[in-house]
């Protein structure tokens, strides 16, 4: 049977299952065979804390939205055009997302009575009409499954657990997939037990066919290829790229790297990624807690190594000391808080933004801290890199504040010529740079480069550079413990110029203003970038004029940035926390900031940010009129 | 000297031989007069110079407390660094960079309370850390409140009416956190420090050191029964390893095994000398050294072991982790950048 074949330009698809479904992983597939096509994507996972939440409840729905696109996206939509629901709790969860008229593939060999009064509906929505506003259609997706292994020697719940495989199937028929790269997948994932193998590329192929051939679907659609940059592709989320680029950051210093880390949600997967790459000499140090991984890093920075630890916001609270310690210490550290919901262990697998006051102010006494900020899933590669620069360069702790969004996320990737990657300097002291008044050579651990205000990095092993250093105060120069008002007073004004001195070498805030007479700036910083951008696009669309500017070093800040803010007459400042970059422009600049908060857990929907957008620029408007 | 200390084989030796003149730093030294912490230094200044070790390939960590000032008096590298920290920053030191001696210098406070996590991982990860725990049973530096090794009972400025917690005893818990080296000493006994740091120092991986330290400010004459000439020899034996366990002041008393299977001290001539145990400080088991480390009388200090109590060979964490790396790399050859950032699904747009 031929079918009509629409094109689209954008679609987004959600899949949502029991936690046991596979959802997660149909979802990488899908996401797989997209970027191979060609198309623009970018995804959203959404899976709760619990490994093995109750089975068909409500919190155990794992979900995985992808959006895809024949042109440049930033995010991964608002909304589902597609929604696979894998039981009831999946439709129940995710229902209240769909817009009238999308489509809805419902297996609904789940929707037994028992199911149905485990997430509380009292009548089965498949035959109480209340999905009449939807294309619905109903699949018997796990009896299907069976019935196409039938022949297969597993028992039935190794068959059923193929489901999501016929589900990819049936997916990636509708979308116009390849196939090729899921039967290599799977070849390599059950390449010893070829019975399970088979039966998943059964289930895939069936799911496949039964698009081909049932009339529930009437359309099959394909969506154009992303007019992208020449060069080579990959897919990628922000835990592997921001692994990647500290093992480039630690080949272009030539130092070792060093990770000295304590497992957290969302930042594990950055310790396993560099744990899986030893051949590139990476010592990896799975610590007794929070605080020995980051007092393992500064053992290894002292070393001479390119340190790191990685954490969440939680794990940062703990290791506020150590940080400390690196200030005084003034070695380079790199790290790393995948941001999540707060306080306390606040929501583990949820998106927040709240971290930011933490990584600028969590700290006894004045204490600075260098503060970089990805802003998409691939940038996390950059920013590590350029954290581990400046944690080098002016030996210093350096804050990188990803989140769970760029953490899990992914989007398609223009992997870089590793030559053309920027080498990094270690520059370490290697002899005497001070003479005595007796004439004699010396070796002062804290005489500052003249430029960059950076001490010296003589590491043990180094002949003659015997010295002490540590948390006390030390006398400026020699680096003698010091209890000296005067010299405190400089001690603490030099740390925080080198610091301030960083702003030299970070290149100026850019702003995008098309028409160059928008009056209303959104200024935004990290994973928001997508989101912010998305909505600028749709309100410029419709005739809005609005300047986009993102940050990218939150401390210290770009020297262009208090004339970038007092050009226009409103800042915008949309953040998944309840105003924190705000309050740092306030006090800085003491402009007015109008802050776009929110703290779901989840990334802003470009709509609403566009209406928030659209409304300033209006009230402005009506202000001046 | 690599002979003498195999587990050093890594650290550069020092071209021209050194004195312990060598290892005093420029700093002033800024214990109390007449603090144990002296001593200590003292003897560890003298004692460097036999591993004929590089100087500059010799570091000392130190946490927070009296103690912890040492690395400043110490003319090799040195931190200084947080309360409870330093075997955790002496971890990542250590495993990074196999070609250093590192000492970590703490105390009862630091090391038992609070980075008592840190020093039994560090103990059982078998790092390759000397670990000197100067033990002199009260904090000194916020000036005398009691300690995780104080007795129970202590009076001090936190507990006017007597400390109620039971007291680590810090052999004790080294031995049950799977420790290969535990040893115990004084500060007064030039001597016997001397041969257990020799021992510690050849140590391959973590060696733990406690040395029983006198405060003569907060707790003066804690360990004053193991110093006095007349009650010296009665109270305290001395480990050797292969040794019958004998002490006393003419040797009268020995170490025997009951016949529940417990140890305890009796007259050597009750239960005739071949009842006496010999010290093995090598055995696998930890249980003998363990039933030494409860011998003691935590308040009379009646029976008070030193010595090494444990000495095991067991490969260092930081020798493993390396050996995997070097494993993974000649298995599948040092990691190429572009093909890890390329990894195994890309695809080209032209
Ligand atoms: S307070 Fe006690 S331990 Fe501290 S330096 Fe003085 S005597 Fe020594």
């Amino acid at each position: 049977m031929t079918k009509k074949v629409v094109n689209l330009h954008r679609v987004v698809i959600r899949f949502a299952g029991d936690s046991g479904d596979g959802m997660q992983l149909t979802g990488d597939r899908f996401t797989s065979e997209t970027a191979g096509l060609g198309n623009d994507l970018s995804t959203l996972p959404d899976f709760p804390a619990e490994i093995r939440a109750p089975a068909g409840t409500v919190p155990g729905v794992s979900a995985f939205q992808l959006a895809f696109a024949d042109h440049d996206i930033t995010t991964p939509g608002d909304v589902p055009n597609v929604l696979v629901a894998m039981n009831p709790a999946a439709l129940k969860a995710n229902i209240a997302d769909l817009p009238r008229g999308a489509d809805l593939i419902v297996n609904t060999d789940e929707f037994t009575k028992r199911n149905l009064e485990k997430v509380g509906y009292k009548a089965n929505p498949l035959e109480d009409g209340s999905l009449e506003p939807y294309n619905v259609h109903a699949v018997a997706l796990t009896s299907q499954t069976v019935e196409a292994l039938k022949d297969f020697d597993l028992s039935k719940k190794e068959a059923e657990r193929a489901k999501n495989m016929y589900a990819l199937g049936l997916l990636s028929w509708l979308y116009s997939r390849g196939a090729e790269g899921t039967r290599e997948f799977l070849k390599s994932k059950f390449a010893s037990k070829p019975e399970i193998l088979a039966a998943n590329l059964a289930a895939f192929e069936a799911g496949w066919s039964f698009g081909e051939t049932t009339e529930s679907f009437s359309v099959q659609y394909e969506v154009a290829p992303a007019p992208l940059p020449a060069g080579t592709y990959r897919n990628i989320s922000g835990n592997p790229a921001l692994a990647f680029g500290l093992i480039a950051a630690s080949k272009r210093s030539g130092l070792p790297l060093f990770l000295g880390s304590y497992p957290i949600t969302p930042a594990s997967d950055i310790l396993h990624e560099l744990a899986k790459n030893h051949r590139f000499g990476v010592l990896t140090f799975q610590a007794e807690d929070e605080i020995a991984g980051v007092g393992s890093a500064i053992g290894a920075a002292y070393g001479g190594a390119l340190a790191v630890t990685t954490t969440s916001g939680p794990g940062i609270a703990l290791k506020s000391e150590a940080i400390g310690l690196a200030v005084s210490l003034e070695l380079p550290l790199v790290v790393v808080d995948v941001q999540r919901g707060g306080p306390s262990t606040g929501l583990p697998t949820k998106t927040e933004q709240s971290d930011l006051l933490q990584a600028m102010f969590g700290r006894n006494g004045e204490s600075p801290v260098p503060i970089v900020a990805p802003q998409s899933p691939s940038d996390c590669f950059y920013a590590a890199m350029e954290a581990a620069r400046i944690a080098i360069e002016y030996r210093t702790p350096v804050f990188l504040l990803s989140d769970g969004y760029l953490a899990n996320g992914s989007e398609p990737w223009l992997v870089p010529d590793v030559d053309s990657l920027p080498t990094i300097d270690p520059d370490f002291a290697t002899g005497p740079n001070h003479v005595d008044e007796d004439g004699a050579e010396s070796f002062w651990p804290y005489l500052r480069d003249p430029e960059t205000l950076a001490r010296p990095w003589a590491i043990p092993g180094t002949k003659g550079l015997e010295h002490r250093i540590g948390g006390l105060e030390k006398a400026d120069g020699t680096g003698s413990i010091s209890y000296d008002p005067e010299n405190h007073d400089r001690m603490v004004r030099l740390r925080q110029a080198k610091v301030d001195a960083i702003a030299d070498t970070i290149p100026g805030l850019e702003v995008d203003d098309p028409t160059g007479d928008a009056r209303v700036l959104v200024l935004g910083w990290g994973s928001t970038y997508g989101p912010i951008g998305a909505a600028v696009e749709v309100t410029r669309r419709s005739g809005v004029k609005v300047a986009q500017a993102h940050l990218r070093y939150l401390n210290p800040f770009p020297r262009n940035l208090g004339d970038v803010l007092n050009a226009y007459e409103r800042v915008l400042v949309p953040e998944m926390n309840l105003g924190q970059l705000s309050m740092l422009l306030r006090a800085r600049f003491l402009v007015d900031i109008q802050g776009v908060n929110q703290v779901r857990g989840m990334p802003f929907k470009s709509t609403e940010l566009g209406a928030a957008i659209t409304a300033a620029v209006e009230d402005l408007s009506n202000e001046t009129e | 000297m690599t002979d003498t200390y195999p587990a050093l084989s890594l650290v550069p030796k020092s071209e021209l031989p050194l004195s312990a003149k060598d290892f005093k730093s420029d700093q002033e030294v800024r214990w109390c007069p007449g603090c144990g912490d002296y001593s200590i230094l003292s003897n560890v200044q003298s004692f460097l110079p036999e591993l004929g070790l590089a100087r500059e390939n010799i570091v000392f960590i130190s946490g927070i407390g009296c103690s912890s000032r040492f690395p400043y008096y110490m003319n090799t590298f040195g931190m200084h660094s947080i309360h409870g920290r330093a075997p955790a920053i002496a971890t990542g030191l250590a495993i990074s960079r196999p070609d250093l001696s590192i000492w970590v210098i703490t105390g009862d406070g630091d090391a038992l309370s609070i980075g008592g996590n840190h020093l039994i991982h560090a103990l059982r990860r078998n790092v390759n850390l000397k670990i000197l725990l100067f033990n002199n049973r009260i904090y000194g530096l916020t000036k005398g409140q009691y300690s995780p090794t104080s007795e129970q009972g202590k009076i001090t400025k936190s507990t006017p009416e007597g400390s109620l917690d039971y007291a680590f005893n810090p052999v004790s818990l080294a031995l049950g956190a799977e420790a290969t080296f535990v040893a115990r000493t004084i500060d007064s006994d030039r001597k016997h420090m001397t041969e257990v740091l020799r021992q510690a120092a050849g140590h391959e991986g973590t060696a733990l050191v406690e040395i029983y330290q006198n405060c003569n400010i907060f707790n003066d004459g804690a360990w004053q029964p193991l110093k006095d000439n007349d009650s010296r020899d009665d109270a305290m034996m001395r480990l050797v390893h292969g040794e019958p366990i004998r002490f006393g002041a003419d040797n009268e008393k020995g170490v025997t095994r009951t016949a529940d299977g417990h140890i305890k001290v009796v007259p050597v001539a009750e239960v005739g000398e071949d009842a006496i145990i010999r010290h093995d400080a090598h055995a696998k088991d930890p249980g003998l050294a363990f039933a030494l480390s409860r011998l003691a009388n935590p308040r009379t200090l009646q029976n008070t072991p030193i010595g090494v109590f444990r000495d095991i060979e067991r490969p260092s964490y930081g020798r493993m982790a390396r050996q995997q790396i070097d494993d993974v790399i000649e298995k599948k050859g040092v990691g190429d950048l572009q093909s890890l950032l390329n990894g195994s699904d890309t695809w080209t747009v032209s």
